[in-house]
């Protein structure tokens, strides 16, 4: 059995994501890396931002 | 969300219109191998294949067809997105029918959304295949 922390799960999730959503979504090598970077930069970003909203929500 | 692909003019497709979506549809990344895109291919197959026996080993759930729960349907419609590794974890009566513990949640939801991705590529593949994308 694979049971990963709940950030690991999050960057797990966010690379596999982000690479189907670069090759997908753009046409050339470049532009689908730096589409793939900004979309597992946002993954992770919004993810950070929002468990910190709700930990100040908790307080 | 916009997609800032670039739209070539139309070309006369060989053979049978529809063989990179279902290709692409029953093995991830397969759809591009056909259409000559080697490395795209191989990308996908790692991701969508990485996501779902991810899942898999996360003791996610399998969703049926017929359970007569609207959010089970569902389920089941993302999970049947992953073709060939959906209907081989349901021969081998893979993933587990209730969610106990938190990451098996995170596997079952792995386990759609590596379906949808597949969904996705699928849907580029064809793009590539007639031409509408370079």
């Amino acid at each position: 059995m694979f049971a990963p922390t709940h950030f690991t799960a999050v960057l797990l999730f966010a690379t596999f994501a982000s690479v189907v959503f670069g090759i997908t979504q753009r046409s050339t090598p470049k532009a689908m890396a730096k589409y793939g970077i900004y979309c597992w930069v946002m993954f992770v970003g919004v993810v950070i931002v929002a468990s910190w909203a709700m930990w100040l929500i908790r307080r | 969300m916009a997609s800032k692909v670039q739209v070539p003019a139309k070309t006369e497709t060989q053979g049978f219109v529809y063989s990179a979506l279902i290709v692409g549809w029953l093995v991830p990344g397969a759809g591009h191998v056909m259409t000559g895109r080697w490395m795209r291919g191989l990308l996908l197959f790692a991701s969508i294949t990485a996501m779902f026996w991810l899942g898999i080993a996360m003791q996610g759930k399998l969703y049926l067809p017929n359970t007569g729960d609207v959010l089970d349907m569902l389920g089941f419609a993302g999970d049947v997105g992953n073709g060939l590794f959906y209907a081989l974890g349901r021969i081998l009566d893979l993933g587990h029918g209730a969610v106990q513990i938190a990451t098996a949640d995170y596997g079952t939801k792995f386990i759609v959304v590596a379906g949808l991705l597949n969904f996705i590529s699928a849907v580029d593949a064809h793009n590539l295949r007639i031409g509408r994308k370079i």
